[in-house]
């Protein structure tokens, strides 16, 4: 009939109206300053380094080989290798970057810097409260702006922070794994050679 | 009861002329008697305006699942304090091609007669500004003097979308003002009297059930009352009718090139005829400032017209929070296809009312006649159209 | 006669003088509404209500805005540029003069003026509901056949060359018409 449709909809913007009151589901307003909504797990913003300890550019797992900076679609990051070595999670001494500047502004957030990162070494924040009212130089972050903790990377994504200390597990165990077969296979080597040569030279006979 | 709240503001208005009575020459006394019961006026009907700004973004803001503005003053109702001093402060640009005369004076010739009407709108027992023998008439006939100033306006913007919002508000209003004179004409048939004092009057007393006699507990009078009711929205240009103004489709139609006070002056306007249609479907259909039932009529008149226009308008924000925005070829076939000819036939429902003299036979004989062609009407403009739900080749 | 009527009719003959003489077209138009107000505001000091307010709904309401619509489609645009005072101009301001003093001598001479003043009369709604429908029906009916045939006229005209086709093919109802000559009707759409 005629009209129904609109008493139809009163109903509903009425039903709206005074749901609103009593249910949360019916007005989803977060009061932006002074409440947040939270974010989900997979939410990104800017990339940051990870570092293990509590020695930031110690523990910085980054090792400068300027991957994310050629991958990098709008070429935002800035690398500058350093000239001697630090050790690393497994204790290889490995180069670390002197400079690693990332430009906020021109960032995009394609994350493509994180997929190819071979070390697990750059990650993305969550953090976007960054207005800054520099607008030359204000959204340009170096290394020591970029470096949070690996506790802070469990804290932000906690299921990828668990992939990522897996996999680094996985490396060390394999490495750790390689170092005792290598350290078997010498002690072997050197166990044969020693008994080649006491073969090789008879028992001295004493005149 | 009666006396005592009731007539408070009548028994001041004595009290304070008797006092000038005595400071001023008596030549005097009938312009300050004037002065003191258009002054409220002034006063109240702006001040309902500010609070209603607030109540609508609050109220539109609920329907749409949000807080409306919360942040000035407790829970937000200082907003229009905000507003108004927004409005004050901001620079007044005029066109370099406008008329400046015309574009001046549209605001002025838009407000002044969207005051004038309230003069006649009986707000409490005897508290009515002007108890004129053609109340009714004056209502319309200065009210249809506010779409020149629409036309003004839209006109001296030299702006091809103010023009065009012009034209298209002066035809709106054309249009709707002929259901709503003729839904007006019923209540005036059965009243016998023009004057708005005596309307409220005849809708004293209450039935055998306790219904109170208020006409919009009639068959005629309810449908004179949507019919009313629809057409004062269109009158007042607010959604869904609001094709004049809307913003996504002709940005703000005849005051685009306003700014600061003088759109102030415009959204003051249009808010003030709201309140005066309300007011007036209140005084024809609701009964004025009569109580609805016999037990609550120790609280005053002019408390209960009031709940009652506060009621009005929160069907209106609940309307425009509902609909969606007619398109003007929708509303134009609207308006004269199907508005008119239930006014016609509300029309002589009331006169079958009138004639037909009381007894359950004229209840069957007027609802069935209302009904009927409603539903008649409504089948018939409908007949042509595909409504269904939209069928995609492709895309499923 | 008080000092209300002299600034009530000043300002009508200031308005009606303003309507003659101004350039641009639509402030003219509107100061034709101000002299169809300056009359309501007479008539309402006669104390004739309905008499006023009608004027005012209708004249200034309706003829009004008809007036201005009227200047936009046809004209609309720049005031002209050519003088508002002719040079006819002096003949006819000539006539007008002899025009006003033929009239006046005629309405001071005649016998209406010489009568006493009648008693005021009543003109309350209710009288002129009445008179209209028993004295006056027939003018009335008149004038509604007048109305509507008036508005026929300009739905006529009004009407777009296809739907106006559309309307004599089905008035004509001849077998022999080809389709040539009758066009189907042009379905939906708002361009033309």
């Amino acid at each position: 009939m005629l009209g129904e449709g609109i008493i139809k909809g009163m109903a509903e913007t009425a039903r709206n109206f005074l749901g609103s009151y009593v249910s949360d589901e019916r007005l989803t307003t977060v009061q932006y300053p002074e409440e947040r909504s939270p974010q989900i797990e997979n939410a990104r913003q800017f990339p940051f380094l990870v570092f293990d300890g509590n020695d930031p550019m110690a523990g910085l797992r980054c090792v400068a080989c300027q991957i994310c900076e050629k991958e990098c679609p709008p070429k935002c990051i800035y690398i500058v290798k350093s000239k001697d070595k630090k050790p690393d999670y497994k204790g290889q001494l490995q180069l670390y970057p002197a400079t690693f500047d990332i430009d906020l502004s021109v960032c995009m957030s394609c994350q493509i810097c994180v997929e190819v990162c071979p070390f697990e070494s750059i990650k993305m924040d969550t953090e976007y409260e960054l207005s800054t009212a520099d607008r030359f130089g204000g959204l340009l972050v170096n290394k020591h702006r970029l470096a949070k903790s690996n506790d802070h990377y469990r804290k932000i994504h906690p299921k990828d922070a668990a992939d990522s200390d897996a996999a680094l597990a996985m490396e060390v165990a394999k490495t750790q794994a390689k170092a005792r077969a290598a350290a078997e296979a010498e002690a072997k080597a050197a166990a044969e050679a020693k008994a080649k040569t006491t073969a090789a030279q008879p028992a001295p006979q004493s005149p | 009861m009666i006396n005592g709240l009731d007539q408070i503001f009548v028994t001041l208005k004595y009290w304070l002329v008797g006092q000038l009575a005595n400071v001023l020459p008596a030549s005097l006394l009938p312009l300050v008697s004037v002065l003191l019961s258009l002054v409220p006026i002034l006063v109240v009907f702006p001040a309902l305006f500010a609070i209603t700004t607030v109540l609508e973004r609050k109220g539109l803001g609920r329907i749409q699942n949000r807080y409306g503005p919360n942040r000035v003053g407790p829970f937000g109702f200082l907003q229009f304090a905000a507003d108004g001093i927004k409005a004050i402060i901001k620079e007044d640009v005029v066109p370099r091609a406008a008329d400046k005369v015309i574009h001046f004076l549209a605001p002025v010739v838009l407000v002044v007669p969207a005051f004038l009407v309230y003069s006649v709108l009986p707000v409490g027992r005897n508290m009515v500004a002007m108890d004129i023998d053609a109340g009714l008439l004056f209502f319309f006939a200065v009210g249809a003097a506010s779409e020149l100033a629409v036309f003004m306006a839209g006109w001296s913007s030299r702006n091809k979308y103010s023009l065009l919002g012009a034209m298209r508000a002066v035809a709106q209003m054309v249009s709707y003002e002929i259901p709503l004179i003729l839904s007006t004409v019923t209540v005036v048939m059965i009243v016998g009297s023009l004057s708005t004092v005596d309307i409220v009057a005849k809708q004293s007393g209450y039935h055998a059930i306790g219904l109170p006699n208020w006409f919009v507990f009639t068959p005629w009078g309810f449908a004179g009352f949507i019919l009313f009711l629809i057409s004062a929205n269109a009158e007042a240009n607010r959604s869904p009718f609001d094709m004049p103004e809307g913003e996504s489709e002709i940005i703000a139609g005849y005051f685009i090139e306003y700014s600061g006070f003088k759109f102030a002056l415009f959204f003051l306007a249009e808010y003030l005829g709201l309140f005066a249609v309300s007011g007036l479907a209140i005084t024809l259909f609701l009964g004025g400032w009569h109580a609805p039932l016999a037990a609550l009529e120790f609280i005053p008149s002019w408390v209960w017209f009031f709940a009652k226009l506060l009621g009005l308008i929160g069907l209106f924000i609940w309307t425009r929070g509902t609909l969606p925005r007619l398109r003007v070829d929708q509303l134009m076939n609207f308006a004269w296809k199907f508005m008119l000819p239930m006014a016609l036939i509300n029309l002589l429902a009331a006169a079958c009312w009138h004639l037909i003299g009381a007894g359950a036979t004229r209840w069957i004989v007027c609802t069935l006649l209302v009904v009927g062609f409603y539903v008649l009407l409504g089948r018939g403009l409908m007949a042509g159209k595909k409504l269904a739900k939209r069928v995609y080749r492709y895309a499923n | 006669m008080g000092i209300t009527f002299t600034i009530i009719a000043g300002l009508t003959i200031a308005a009606a003088v303003a309507a003659m003489t101004l350039r641009n077209l639509i402030h003219c138009a509107l100061a034709v509404a101000v002299t169809f107000a300056g009359l309501a505001a007479a008539y309402l000091q006669l104390d004739a209500q309905f008499v006023g307010f009608a004027q005012i709904l209708v004249y200034i309401g309706a003829v009004s805005i008809l007036i201005v619509f009227a200047v936009l489609l046809t004209r609309g645009g720049e005031p002209s540029q050519e003088k508002v005072f002719s040079a006819a101009s002096v003949t006819g301001i000539g006539v007008t003069l002899a025009v006003l003093g033929v009239l006046t001598w005629a309405i001071t001479k005649s016998a209406v003026i010489q009568r006493d003043l009648p008693p005021q009369p009543e003109a309350t709604v209710k009288q002129i509901g009445d008179a209209l429908m028993t004295k006056y029906v027939l003018p009335l009916e008149v004038i509604g056949l007048l109305l509507t045939a008036a508005l026929i006229g300009a739905v006529i005209i009004a009407m777009r060359d296809d739907v106006a086709a559309d309307v004599r093919r089905r008035n004509k109802n001849s077998p022999g018409a080809s389709v040539a000559e009758n066009p189907p009707p042009h379905v939906g759409g708002y361009n033309n």
